[in-house]
């Protein structure tokens, strides 16, 4: 085990203010569960859970509520004991409406004993003697999806097909959003866990070489991680990154740690050998295996100047972000903005009755003074974009074709590499929402190719029923 | 000079024998019907039938494969007009306009946050679902208004207004709104109930001063339930067009004020 400086650096990047002393030296507490949850079934990438429960049932916590729908999608259990008051469609914090489970906290089912607590919800397994199969059935089971923010479902990415291997497993703990401090707080209280969790991984994934990445302004949690990983055996490495944002980015860490690069998609890390995790997932995984703990919970960094005691809270994912607000103390004054998410890539959302979900990393409120009003305006042909954007895009070219509605150019121009990272918007001096205007040409391009799929489908279909000719029965062709 | 002549000359023999074997052996033959039909058609190009452009519909219904009356621009006279070239029967079409079922203007629908971002309904649905606390009403920025081959709708107040005479019901609008509340009425229904909340009556008047609660008063002042003038979904009162209501005085009955007779609905410009 070594600990080296990162020796690629991608083109682009900006430096935001990071804003990160307000939570950094909190220490993550947990918070009791609050009255009422809403969990979500679409908590993840991918196909949304099926909804099991119905109203008036009785839940334990760790129960199965939504089931696994389909290859890419993981189950949802309870995050606590409680009555199911409703199941109905509530707004996530990304502006659609999903099936959520409205669960009572405080109901207590009649007769049921209490002094269960304590016994673990799956069978704990010792991941030494324990096959492969078993391992990543559990990580299935336990409902456990990427918690750096797409939640991209774990036990698929930790079963590339047979024909990719996989040389190196990287660790994700850049954390280059502004604010958030939620991974940094797990990286110093709970590296025996991601240590674990590494090793576990490890064995899934057929010994792949281990790349820890952390930015270099998180000194702290690379002493944290050098003392856990001290005495590991094999090929594992911590890399420096520099600060640079968006470091997290999964394509810039593997450039960043090893110096591959992913093609445009739909490759992903796994076509360059790779596999990146985010250190709470790792953390997930190492308790699902050894405690028999499904992903119930998950560490929130609370942060922001409109919030009167900045904290790294570890909720029960579902809870409500007004519930997440009030145990920090409230608010200080009246936020002008509240983000479900970091400050660049982070979500704004109206109202605090949006609960979290395994992904929410952080809720940032702030207050009038951080939060700037502009009128954009036309673009000044600066090349500021084409400097930041960590992708190699014309952001000025792309946005401008949107602009004009001319979505077949920005496709041309490769709209669809657009990680989304904020980078231009964040430096364009005429204030234009350059990364609005991708997103909206990305959502109309994948809208397309949705449709002519279907289309697809319906003449091959069409032509499969014209290529069976129905025949009298004992017919033969060409019999007279 | 005399040679430059002859050799002109010559070229343009031979080009002339060229082209004049070209056509009468290259040539393709043209249904003559395809130009007919295409003459008939608006011309509006508007894709409304779901043929690219109105030669792309002419070919078709030529070939056909298309049913007459698919083109809504052009409505009962086009389809007459075709019937008659391609001596098919004409089917009874109905004109069908555009209607926008939300009537929450920025006045009577609560806003939940000030949307600073671009101007265009798809990208505001994606910010948040929209800053409008109904998270079924028209945002009102537009996106409906800008693909209108016809600029037939309008934003007024925060709600995209379609106007009746202009309307050639193409349905390019339907597909463009994110919160997919427009939809193609027959031209001669005159009321309309302009709300698509199916939630219950509490939450919806939480957001919006003019949702429909789903109280069933137009139901029962029409006729009740077996006159079957309107049907509901969920908490939501909607206008069954195979058999509108006519009676205008059960618009004023309507306790949440969301029902409206079309003077409204033609307000566009």
């Amino acid at each position: 085990m070594k600990t080296v400086k990162s020796q690629f650096k991608f083109k682009g990047g900006v430096h935001p203010d990071y804003n990160k002393e307000l939570a950094r030296d909190k220490a993550i507490e947990r918070m009791p569960v609050p009255a009422e949850l809403v969990v979500s079934m679409s908590q993840h990438l991918g196909a949304p859970a099926k909804c099991v429960v119905k109203a008036g049932d009785f839940v334990k916590r760790g129960q199965v509520i939504g089931e696994k729908n389909g290859f890419i999608s993981v189950c949802v259990r309870a995050p606590a004991d409680g009555k199911v008051t409703a199941v109905e469609k509530r707004l996530g914090p990304a502006g659609g409406k999903a099936d959520a489970v409205i669960l009572d906290t405080t109901a207590k089912e009649e007769g049921a004993g209490s002094g269960e607590q304590g016994t673990p919800i799956l069978p704990p397994l010792d991941w030494k003697t324990a096959t492969r199969e078993e391992l990543l059935k559990r990580v299935e089971e336990a409902g456990i999806c990427g918690m750096g923010g797409a939640g991209f479902p774990s036990a698929v990415k930790l079963n590339p097909p047979p024909a990719k291997r996989c040389e190196y497993l990287i660790l994700n703990g850049a954390e280059c959003e502004p604010y958030l401090t939620a991974d940094f707080r797990l990286m110093l209280e709970r590296a025996d866990r991601i240590r674990v969790g590494v090793e576990i991984m490890r064995k899934v994934l057929g010994g792949p070489a281990v790349r820890i990445a952390i930015e270099a302004n998180k000194p702290e949690a690379i002493a944290a991680m050098e003392k856990a990983f001290a005495d590991i055996e094999g090929n594992v490495e911590i890399v420096v990154l520099p600060v640079l944002y968006p470091q997290g980015s999964e394509k810039h860490q593997i450039f960043a740690t090893v110096g591959r690069v992913v093609p445009e998609p739909p490759a992903l890390p796994i076509d360059v050998g790779c596999v990146v995790e985010n250190v709470g997932t790792v953390a997930a995984i190492a308790d699902a295996v050894e405690k028999g703990e499904p992903l119930l919970e998950r560490v929130t960094t609370v942060s922001g100047d409109a919030v009167a005691e900045p904290k790294n809270v570890l909720a029960p994912s579902g809870t409500k972000y007004a519930d997440l607000v009030a145990f920090c103390g409230g608010e200080k004054e009246q936020p002008a903005k509240v983000i479900s998410g970091g400050t660049m890539m982070g979500f704004a959302v109206s109202t605090l009755d949006i609960s979290t979900t395994k992904t929410t990393s952080g809720l940032l409120l702030l207050s009038r003074k951080r939060v700037f009003q502009y009128e954009s305006g036309p673009c000044i042909n600066c090349g500021r974009c084409v400097r930041a954007c960590p992708m190699n895009l014309n952001p000025a070219e792309i946005s401008k074709a949107v602009e004009s509605d001319d979505v077949k150019s920005a496709e041309d121009a490769h709209v669809m590499t657009c990680i989304e990272c904020g980078a231009c918007s964040f430096g364009c001096p005429a204030y234009r929402q350059i990364t609005q205007l991708c997103r909206r040409a990305k959502a109309s391009i994948r809208a397309r190719i949705a449709a002519e799929k279907a289309k697809a489908s319906a003449a091959a279909e069409k032509e499969k029923l014209k290529s069976q000719p129905v025949l009298p029965e004992g017919a033969t062709r060409g019999s007279k | 000079m005399a040679t430059a002549i002859l050799i002109i000359a010559g070229i343009g023999m031979v080009a002339a024998v060229a082209l004049a074997v070209a056509d009468r052996y290259l040539s393709v033959k043209e249904d003559p019907r395809i130009g007919m039909v295409t003459a008939e058609l608006p011309g509006a190009n508007c894709g409304g039938c779901g043929f690219a452009g109105c030669d792309g519909y002419a070919r078709a219904l030529v070939a056909g494969t298309a049913p007459n009356g698919a083109c809504a621009a052009g409505g009962d006279e086009v389809a007459k007009a075709v019937a008659k070239i391609l001596g098919v029967e004409a089917a009874a079409t109905e004109r069908r306009v555009a209607l926008v079922r939300c009537c929450g203007t920025r006045s009577e629908a609560i806003r939940v946050g000030d949307y600073n971002g671009i101007c265009d309904c798809n990208v505001a649905a994606m910010t948040a679902g929209g800053d409008k606390g109904c998270t079924y009403g028209c945002l009102g920025y537009g996106a409906c208004a800008n693909v209108c081959p016809k600029g037939a709708i309008s934003v007024h107040d925060g709600l995209a207004k379609v106007d009746k005479r202009l309307c050639i019901g193409c349905g390019k609008c339907v597909r463009a709104c994110p919160k997919h509340i427009i939809e193609l009425v027959p031209a001669s229904a005159t009321i309309h109930v302009l709300c698509a909340n199916p939630d219950k009556g509490p939450s919806v008047r939480k957001v919006c001063g003019v949702g429909c609660m789903g109280c069933h008063l137009c139901e029962k002042n029409s006729g009740g339930k077996e006159a079957g003038h309107f049907t509901f979904q969920g908490f939501l009162a909607k206008v069954n067009y195979d058999n509108p209501p006519t009676d205008g005085a059960i618009v004023a009955k309507c306790p949440a004020k969301c029902m409206v007779e079309d003077s409204h609905f033609e307000s566009g410009h």
